[in-house]
């Protein structure tokens, strides 16, 4: 390793200056532009340990607002690199334009390189992916320098302050998933709804009504609210709620912005990850690394793409779903690909029978104190195992909860659905939750679900009665 | 495609960028509350009695969970295996189930939330005070540690090590000795020494006598040594409360033996029907059914200072926790040890411990040791936590009020 100077040594890591990396930048670009890769302007910022441990409790942004939880990541994730149980990422990249990268001072000049490659790898999807279409990267860090600026006005506002903030915060995350998924679907106004639900309470035309008794349109009661059950919790209490102030329905509007924000990235993970990899292994391998560099390259780009049996490392499962694509259907299909499918299409479409056994996918179950394989990804079962898979990635994880009546029993009940499809709720999460949701609506909560086989209505005041 | 920004490393932005220290400073505050609210049962499970105070525990926290909704014990979950996973292999423990990490939106996923945390004894032991409610001025007391001083100041000398450099006298011996050399000086030499008008004046330099050091001597504080002995009902069961009641109100008169004697050790006695002596675990721990003789863990707690603690080297202090049940036939014989422990002792100490929602309203040895009138005995009762501290001063102003010589071990 050349010595530098004190000054210098500023601008440097082990092996590199920011000039061996602005050289390898420009390589790296070369190789971009000439594949089809479609960017947006990169920044990379040096960091140390300590600021990305900061960054990752922060999700990446560099001005974010106040919560406690953040300084629990922020332990969690410290206590967990501390004890070696796992080593910080390369690099972390967030969704905006100008695409904005940090990478780790200590990494060595042979993982500065691959990273830089995965990088634009990112950089590509977010600008690609339909899923990212309604983000608004050119406005993202200045929205949530705002964001972090409003609660802490609500903060330091001596008729507010921090408990109570924080409190309604704690409320609103709770909730912050509970959004429609389908983000890019335009949602029905309310004339659209009004005018949907009239014509349903049309009989169907009869073609014999000549000789049948005109039928009786069925009644419909348009007052209700919402007309059409509604996914999006926490605009809808922000709508709805007799009882909040402005600072509240700001801090709904807040939490809401962010997790639509992210609301992505959970959901193309897997192709996220695996299209970056793809990429930062064939650009390297372009770039005729000396021999050296080439075989640390390859030491760490197994690390990042190894399976971890137990678990599922969406670098393994995307990068091998994305070689997959490139040889069954060849290069135009990866661009369309991570064009317009999330993670749930691309496994449903790509994912098939040879692939899960490669994969060795098999599905567990909880069996007393233990997990026990159920079923292995064999002719008979290979299907069963994909569906338990689908449900397990993205947002499908989380349940859907629907707003059925914000006047239920005509005294301001809030009531809610959860659209059961064989998986439980965890009824301890359950009632607390309803707990936040009757903080933040203000009024009785119940929720229809079903557990053990039984219909149940949870109360926000109490025992849960069974339907 | 523009080019590429890189930004060097910035230590001042690293300096600056500690954002997460008030957000962090609000979880511990979080974890501080939960670990207040369950003070009870984590000082009734762990062993803290005479043990170092950075001892690090790992205690149970609930109350801070995000909670979300989350899918729940019947959901199935798919994973990669190693290659020949078959069906009935088990994969895991429940509740331990793998995180998928990696860089990404951190946090934006229900995660497996953590619920042990780590805090010190010492913590755990501020936490406790503030529940029993004890007085900021004896918290202090109680909390720390008597530094050994093993040296006294003794005058002051011209040799010695630089430490010990006495500033003060060194600058005054310099301001006599210019003084002195003033009056010495003669007129004729002084006016041949005078410096022109407006020159600065001569320096006067430190002199190699003018040093001075603080002198030090071997402190010949003498030993001393006490015994807490914890006598305790084991023969009902013990519950939550009625443990962290004994186990403080042992703690708190340890922590102030402590305060008091250089050498402290402690001994527990466990009886029922007979005595034995036991580790503080076994302690809180055993619970034996069958007759009580109080009268065995007095026998016990002689012999023990006997073999080991005689009164004219260990100071004292016995301590009976019970629940006041005992055989009839028992109470005479008891109340004869206690007068034999009592004449040994420091003090002697009675606690009958009873919470307000336990069942025991049967028999009470305090009307028993009410006929015991030895200056040095104190009978309390603990009903809830709040009676701790007032009992353990009740207990100790015997003592105070008298402050029998504590004994004196060879230096």
């Amino acid at each position: 390793m050349r010595r530098t100077d004190r000054a210098a040594a500023r601008d440097a890591g082990p092996g590199w200056t920011i000039d061996t990396l602005r050289h390898w930048d420009q390589r790296i670009r070369e190789q971009v532009e000439s594949s089809g890769l479609a960017c947006f302007p990169q920044e990379f910022e040096i960091c140390d340990q300590n600021q990305m441990l900061g960054y990752m409790a922060y999700a990446g942004m560099p001005a974010h607002y106040p919560h406690w939880s953040f300084g629990k990541r922020f332990e969690k994730l410290k206590t967990l690199h501390d004890v070696g149980a796992t080593g910080l990422p390369y690099e972390m990249v967030i969704n905006a334009n100008p695409s904005l990268a940090y990478l780790m001072k200590d990494n060595s000049l042979c993982q500065q390189i691959l990273t830089m490659a995965h990088v634009y790898g990112h950089n590509d999807f977010f600008r690609n992916n339909v899923y990212f279409g309604h983000t608004h990267p050119e406005l993202v860090t200045g929205a949530f320098k705002l964001r972090a600026e409003r609660v802490r006005d609500y903060i330091e506002d001596p008729s507010i302050g921090l408990e109570r903030v924080e409190a309604f915060l704690d409320a609103a995350h709770a909730l912050s998933l509970q959004v429609r998924r389908h983000a890019f679907i335009r949602k029905a106004s309310r004339a659209e709804q009004e005018a949907r639900a009239l014509r349903r309470s049309q009989p169907p035309r009869d073609p014999h009504a000549s000789i049948h008794p005109p039928a009786k349109p069925v009644a419909v009661d348009l007052e209700r609210v919402p007309l059409e059950p509604e996914e999006d919790l926490l605009l809808f209490i922000r709508d709805h709620s007799t009882y909040l102030a402005d600072w509240q329905k700001d801090v709904l509007t807040i939490v809401d912005g962010q997790a639509r924000y992210f609301l992505p990235q959970i959901q193309t993970k897997i192709m996220n990850e695996g299209w970056a990899s793809f990429w930062h292994h064939r650009i390297l391998n372009a770039l005729a690394l000396p021999q050296g560099l080439h075989l640390e390259f390859l030491v760490h780009h197994n690390q990042v793409i190894r399976p971890q049996p137990g678990g599922l490392n969406p670098y393994h499962v995307g990068y091998r779903l994305w070689q997959h694509i490139h040889e069954e259907h060849g290069e135009a299909a990866l661009f369309e690909v991570r064009e317009v499918d999330s993670d749930v299409s691309f496994l449903r479409r790509f994912l098939d029978e040879r692939l899960m056994r490669e994969l060795d996918l098999y599905e567990y179950a909880k069996r007393g104190n233990q997990l026990v394989v159920s079923r292995v990804a064999d002719e008979e079962h290979w299907r069963d195992v994909k569906a338990t898979l689908l449900n397990q990635v993205g947002v499908s994880s989380v349940p859907v909860i629907r707003v059925l009546d914000a006047d239920y029993d005509a005294n301001r009940t809030l009531l809610l659905e959860h659209a059961y499809d064989g998986r439980e709720l965890e009824s301890e999460y359950a009632m607390r939750t309803l707990a936040h949701v009757r903080r933040l609506w203000g009024r009785r909560v119940l929720l229809d679900t079903v557990m053990g086989d039984e219909r149940l209505r949870l109360s926000s005041e109490g025992d849960p009665t069974l339907r | 495609m523009s080019d590429s920004v890189i930004r060097p490393f910035s230590e001042s932005d690293a300096v600056r960028s500690d954002r997460s220290a008030g957000d962090r400073r609000r979880h511990r505050a979080k974890v501080r509350a939960a670990i207040r609210e369950n003070i009870a049962d984590i000082v009734a499970e762990e062993a803290i009695i005479g043990r170092s105070g950075d001892r690090v525990l790992k205690v149970p926290i609930k109350g801070i969970k995000e909670y979300r909704f989350v899918f729940g014990a019947n959901v199935r979950g798919s994973a990669t295996g190693d290659g020949d996973t078959a069906p009935g292999d088990v994969v895991g423990r429940a509740g331990q189930e793998r995180d998928q990490d990696g860089p990404g939106p951190a946090g934006d996923r229900p995660g497996v939330d953590y619920y042990e945390t780590e805090i010190t004894l010492e913590e755990l032991v501020e936490v406790m005070f503030e529940d029993l409610e004890l007085p900021a001025l004896e918290r202090k007391r109680l909390r720390e540690v008597p530094s050994e001083r093993l040296h006294k100041r003794k005058g002051y000398r011209r040799v010695g090590v630089r430490v010990q450099l006495d500033k003060r006298r060194t600058a005054l011996a310099r301001v006599r000795r210019k003084v002195a050399r003033g009056r010495a000086a003669t007129p004729v030499a002084s006016e041949l020494r005078a410096p022109p008008a407006g020159a600065e004046p001569a320096r006067f330099p430190f002199h190699r006598d003018d040093i001075r050091y603080r002198r030090l001597q071997l402190d010949e504080a003498l030993e001393s040594n006490a015994v807490v002995l914890c006598l305790m009902d084991t023969s009902g069961s013990m519950d939550t409360m009625k443990k962290y009641l004994a186990r403080s109100f042992f703690f708190l008169l340890y922590q102030f033996v402590r305060t008091r004697y250089r050498n402290v050790e402690v001994a527990f006695v466990a009886h029922h029907a007979q005595a034995r002596e036991v580790t503080e675990q076994e302690f809180f721990y055993k619970g034996e059914s069958g007759g009580t003789l109080i009268s065995s863990a007095y026998r016990k707690a002689l012999e023990i200072v006997d073999e080991r603690y005689h009164p004219s080297l260990w100071n004292i202090y016995a301590f009976h926790c019970s629940d006041g049940d005992n055989w009839v036939s028992d109470n005479d014989v008891a109340l004869a040890a206690a007068r034999e422990l009592c004449a040994v002792s420091n003090l002697f100490g009675y606690g009958e411990i009873k919470p307000l929602n336990s069942r025991h309203y049967g028999s009470s040895m305090l009307d028993v040791f009410g006929q015991l009138d030895e200056p040095n005995f104190q009978a309390i009762r603990l009903e809830r936590r709040e009676d701790v501290w007032p009992g353990l001063r009740e207990f100790l102003a015997k003592e105070r009020s008298e402050l029998p010589a504590p004994a004196r071990g060879p230096a």
